[in-house]
């Protein structure tokens, strides 16, 4: 297993509340479990405030974790000293949402790539300037694009310097948080298409974070959907579309557009958002806005359990109707 | 009849002492209660073609040509005070931030009152109530309560509403959304969505769905109309679109989704990108991307009909009689 998730815990606390502000603690991530073989892409997805980015974080320890474990290739990274950790990030690179705010402005493509091997001491001398072209090639932008500054390319571009940037380390894993939602459709397919093509020739394994389940079905082996900081389904990602089990997922399911007008409607779907994370509601988290919602649900909080070909979270999962989609 | 005219309409930028178009020679209309979703990637004229309608065009650019009827009435000739009478009143509109297009210093409540009184001369008591029927309306929970929260206090979704029930407060024939949903969460947009709808087919309004995302035009427009480099390329009924997609993009474009009710072995994706305004090519805008292109596409083609007489209009050298045809 290349990497494992174990009891992910993230707080942060947050003031509110007037004229006296309080201290709340956010439970962004709330016991978070998965793990993530080589060469794969492990899919999250979520709606926004489900905690999906803060598990990309504190896989990468941008965050500080509460509780649990991130075991890398066999190590526990999660207690590790920064010194030793830093020996490791090369392995585990991330690509953002927006590539142009993590490139610095005023750097050259190359430099800023070039930076990035010197700091890790992977290369020195005219060896970094090979590595830096190759890296470039391999994302599909001429070698003179390396002269050039951040501005002089579009979204698409953008990211491809992003993922270059990530490759000059060679990585065993990548986590890309949306990496593709503020592209064009038709700039998405070919980032998507690169990313599919690093990964089944170079095996570098993914975490994909991501609220389009579309993106999600087209790039990931296997799924975990999250909702209010907790997993609540996870198994293989065409099992969970075709079939989902977890009332949260079949909703989601169910309201993803389908680019097809002669495929009919569902029933109107009901009111509701997600709760906020500062005030989850008791029991399943989901219950409030569940259709087959019983007394169980509003009180005893359910556990990952076995069904289906993966886990599910939820206490009625067996009796559940079969999902229409 | 007609809610919208566009006929032939040409909008243009002065950058630099030079004169651009943004959008090129389009025209379409819609009927009373129905839904045209424009459809395209960035740059390709959308909001400009929206902003044309609204007469809402920033300073560098102008409309140089055609002609736009509301209702019947050319908008060209109305003067700018008696555009204020329009916006609002007979046009609605929704935007993709809804922070942004409310005001954070006056409650919901007042904010929804105001057109009410400006547009339709309700009195202030009158004004109120008509507002907690129309926050109702767009289902608010406990409306009456809500009247008296500002902006900030509301989720994305609520604001959406709020933002709905100002476009719709003095019944507007043409209701124009740009990406309404872009900026909510998939359970949330697609309770925005099926409420537009809800709304347009009681108030008899037609609809303008500006939006980059094909699933939500499969599931919430009656015609289609693609736009590439400010052109319409492409117009036709949903089915008929998704079914017999006929220009070269609009192909490319539906080959380069995924989906998530199927599994595709390979996304087909476009090669290069959007050429700038500055430098787009004078003829067909998609030339220097497209696998069919010819000497012809030099020249921009003359729209022309597609199979049979449901009105699928293509622009494309590939259907003009006498050019060659397609694989």
């Amino acid at each position: 297993m290349l990497l494992k998730v174990e009891g992910l815990r993230v707080s942060f606390s947050v003031r509110r509340g007037w004229p006296f502000p309080k201290t709340h603690e956010l439970k962004a991530v709330d016991g978070v479990s998965f793990d993530v073989r080589q060469g794969e892409a492990f899919g999250i997805v979520g709606e926004s405030g489900c905690g999906k980015s803060t598990v990309a974080r504190a896989i990468l320890r941008l965050v500080n974790l509460k509780e649990g474990r991130v075991v890398f290739n066999g190590i526990d990274i999660s207690r590790l000293p920064v010194r030793q950790l830093r020996r490791l990030r090369p392995k585990l690179q991330m690509i953002f949402q927006d590539p142009a705010a993590s490139l610095s402005p005023r750097m050259r493509i190359g430099d800023a790539l070039a930076e990035a091997v010197r700091v890790h001491g992977i290369a020195s001398g005219k060896a970094v300037d090979r590595l830096v072209r190759d890296a470039l090639n391999e994302v599909g932008l001429a070698p003179e694009s390396a002269e050039r500054f951040p501005h002089e390319f579009s979204g698409g571009q953008k990211q491809r310097i992003g993922i270059a940037r990530a490759l000059v380390l060679s990585p065993s894993i990548i986590v890309a948080d949306e990496p593709v939602s503020a592209l064009d459709v038709s700039v998405q397919a070919q980032i998507l298409n690169l990313m599919a093509r690093l990964k089944a020739e170079r095996n570098i394994a993914f975490v994909f974070i991501s609220h389009d389940l579309g993106v999600v079905r087209h790039f990931c082996e296997r799924t975990a959907v999250m909702y209010l900081g907790q997993v609540i389904e996870t198994g293989q990602t065409r099992e969970i579309f075709d079939a989902p089990s977890h009332p949260y997922t079949r909703l989601l399911r169910s309201v993803s557009p389908v680019p097809d007008p002669e495929k009919p409607a569902l029933a109107e779907v009901q009111e509701g958002e997600p709760p906020s994370p500062l005030d989850p509601p008791s029991g399943c988290r989901f219950h409030p806005r569940c259709q087959f919602v019983t007394d169980v649900c509003r009180t005893k909080t359910p556990v990952l359990r076995p069904f289906g070909g993966g886990l599910v979270a939820c206490h009625h999962a067996e009796t559940l109707p079969p999902a229409e989609l | 009849m007609s809610v919208l005219v566009v006929d032939d309409l040409r909008t243009s930028l002065q950058i630099n002492g030079g004169e651009y178009h943004a959008v090129r020679e389009i025209s379409f209309s819609i009927e009373e209660g129905e839904t045209l979703a424009v459809v395209g990637e960035s740059g390709c004229g959308k909001s400009m073609l929206a902003m044309s309608i609204m007469r809402l065009l920033p300073s560098v650019a102008s409309i140089t040509a055609g002609r736009i009827l509301l209702d019947s009435l050319p908008i060209e000739a109305v003067s700018e005070t008696g555009m204020e009478r329009v916006r609002g009143a007979k046009i609605g509109m929704v935007f993709q931030e809804p922070m942004t297009a409310l005001n954070p210093v006056l409650t919901v409540g007042e904010q929804i009152s105001e057109p009410l009184r400006d547009h339709l001369g309700l009195s202030r008591r009158e004004a109120r109530k008509a507002a907690i029927g129309l926050m109702e309306k767009v289902r608010i929970p406990s409306a009456a309560s809500r009247y008296s929260s500002y902006p900030h206090e509301f989720s994305g979704g609520m604001r959406q509403r709020v933002v709905i029930a100002l476009a719709i407060a003095c019944h507007p024939r043409l209701l124009i959304a740009d990406e309404p949903t872009t900026a909510l969460d998939v359970t949330v947009q697609r309770q925005i969505l099926d409420l537009l709808d809800v709304l347009r087919t009681e108030g008899k309004m037609g609809m303008l769905l500006i939006t980059h995302n094909l699933g939500i035009v499969a599931g919430h427009a009656d015609r289609v109309a693609v736009m590439y480099g400010g052109d319409l390329v492409e117009s036709a009924t949903v089915t008929d679109l998704f079914r017999n997609p006929a220009h070269p993009y609009s192909r490319a474009l539906l080959a380069s989704l995924p989906r998530v009710d199927r599994d595709l072995s390979e996304l087909a994706s476009i090669p290069g990108r959007v050429p700038t305004l500055v430098n787009m090519p004078d003829g067909c805008r998609f030339m220097d991307r497209c696998p069919h292109a010819m000497e012809k596409c030099n020249s921009m083609p003359p729209p022309a009909d597609v199979g049979d007489a449901n009105l699928h209009m293509v622009r494309c050298w590939l259907y003009v009689q006498g050019g060659e045809h397609a694989a």
